[in-house]
């Protein structure tokens, strides 16, 4: 979906313009959250990115609305959400991924497929350092250019590539592995 | 690395239906619709934080999205209890009372033209004619007729008691049938409206207070038969020596 001239929309008229921000990031947002979160919250952590979004845009003069990068700009909101969600899992018991029916799947087989290559991709990524694994999926999950992923994550753009190659190479260390008994 | 960035990709996902409602909902932001009864018949209703922007017929659905698409679609929410009530009594009343609509997209002249169509008491009918002359834009009857057919929020803005020069109930923007049936729900029945019309009555002049008005004014309709004058026009009204009345205001004659 074209952005063109999204910000200035959301700058003219916030409520007006915020539904074609939703509708447009909601894919994307999820994916890269859902790769980092789980499937069981990915939707809450989702829903509230783009409500910090809302309130944030609500703050914020026309100057600064018009001048977003909107993409990274609500990575920023998003991962500073699913690191919050990892530090309070960390405080309370694990549970088991249990959740299987996502509306999106066709059948109950194929959500049980998905789930499962989810929870063994979600295993692989959490065996990374923190930022290879955003910038990995950023990249190769969200889709995002190594600019953008430099400003969501404030790293340098050098860095967020070698973390992208890195991350990548140690996957494939991970999935070689996982073959061999 | 190729066959691990494909697979990683295959994580690309869509989001659960109904998260940007929910997300929409609990900011309040964007634009909203829902199904309610009406005066006669379902009718959707949309609605965001400024007020109703839009109201049709609920056969109309599909229609109605698509044609507010501005940015995004409206979203499909449950109404909000208050604002039920206040539709509710809006169409008890066949007035707006507190409930507000949201007319902020359309042009000056158009709000103009659907806030005066506001001031028309429920049951009674006036021509385009009255309402181009009381905003002050006498030779724009046809502008005001346009107007009236693209007014966003029909029953609540009562562009259905508006009618012809002639004084008969003419066309609607969704069917001279719904217009008829609001008009009989508000106490007027239409085909004797139609039928004066046809016979060439404007308006109606009592013989006691030699006042004139439109036939539907509430004044008009407690004048006693014997005392009802019909007038073919304000000239022959003016003439016979009728003032006009001070509540449906016809037009003096020059």
């Amino acid at each position: 979906m074209a952005t063109t001239g999204l910000t200035e929309r959301l700058a003219t008229d916030l409520d007006a313009a915020f539904p074609e921000l939703v509708l447009t990031f909601q894919h994307r947002i999820y994916s890269g959250v859902r790769s980092f979160v789980g499937g069981v919250d990915a939707e809450d952590v989702t829903q509230e990115a783009f409500i910090r979004a809302h309130r944030a845009l609500h703050s914020y003069d026309r100057d600064r609305i018009t001048a977003l990068r909107l993409s990274p700009w609500l990575w920023t909101i998003a991962l500073n959400l699913c690191r919050n969600w990892a530090r309070s899992r960390s405080r309370r018991p694990q549970t088991v991924e249990l959740h299987v029916d996502r509306a999106g799947a066709d059948s109950a087989e194929d959500a049980a497929v998905e789930a499962a290559m989810l929870a063994s991709w979600r295993r692989r990524l959490e065996a990374l350092s923190e930022a290879q694994r955003t910038a990995v999926v950023l990249r190769h999950v969200v889709g995002m250019s190594y600019q953008d992923i430099a400003q969501a994550t404030n790293r340098p753009l050098g860095t967020v590539k070698a973390d992208v190659s890195r991350g990548l190479r140690a996957l494939r260390t991970i999935i070689d592995q996982e073959g061999s008994p | 690395m190729t066959d691990i960035s494909d697979q990683l990709n295959e994580l690309a996902t869509t989001a659960p239906p109904g998260l940007a409602e929910k997300v929409l909902v609990a900011t309040g932001a964007g634009r909203f619709y829902d199904t309610v009864a009406g005066p006669t018949g379902d009718l959707v209703v949309g609605w965001s934080r400024r007020g109703v922007y839009g109201l049709a017929p609920a056969d109309e659905l599909d229609d109605f999205v698509a044609r507010h698409p501005r940015a995004a679609p409206p979203v499909h929410a449950e109404l909000p209890p208050q604002l039920r009530s206040r539709l509710e009594r809006a169409f008890a009343s066949g007035k707006l009372g507190s409930l507000r609509v949201d007319l902020s997209e359309l042009t000056d002249f158009q709000q103009a033209v659907l806030r005066k169509a506001t001031e028309i008491p429920p049951g009674q009918l006036r021509p385009y004619g009255w309402i181009a002359r009381e905003i002050g834009k006498p030779g724009a009857t046809r502008a005001v007729g346009t107007a009236l057919n693209k007014n966003p929020v029909p029953v609540l803005i009562p562009c259905h008691r508006v009618g012809r020069s002639d004084g008969s109930v003419g066309r609607y923007a969704y069917g001279e049938e719904m217009k008829r049936d609001l008009l009989r729900h508000e106490g007027l029945d239409p085909d004797s409206v139609d039928e004066a019309a046809q016979r060439g009555v404007r308006y109606i002049g009592s013989a006691t207070t030699n006042i004139f008005c439109h036939p539907t004014c509430h004044h008009a309709r407690r004048i006693q038969e014997e005392n009802r004058v019909e007038l073919s026009s304000a000239a022959s009204a003016a003439a016979a020596g009728f003032r006009a009345c001070r509540a449906c205001r016809p037009p003096v004659a020059a």
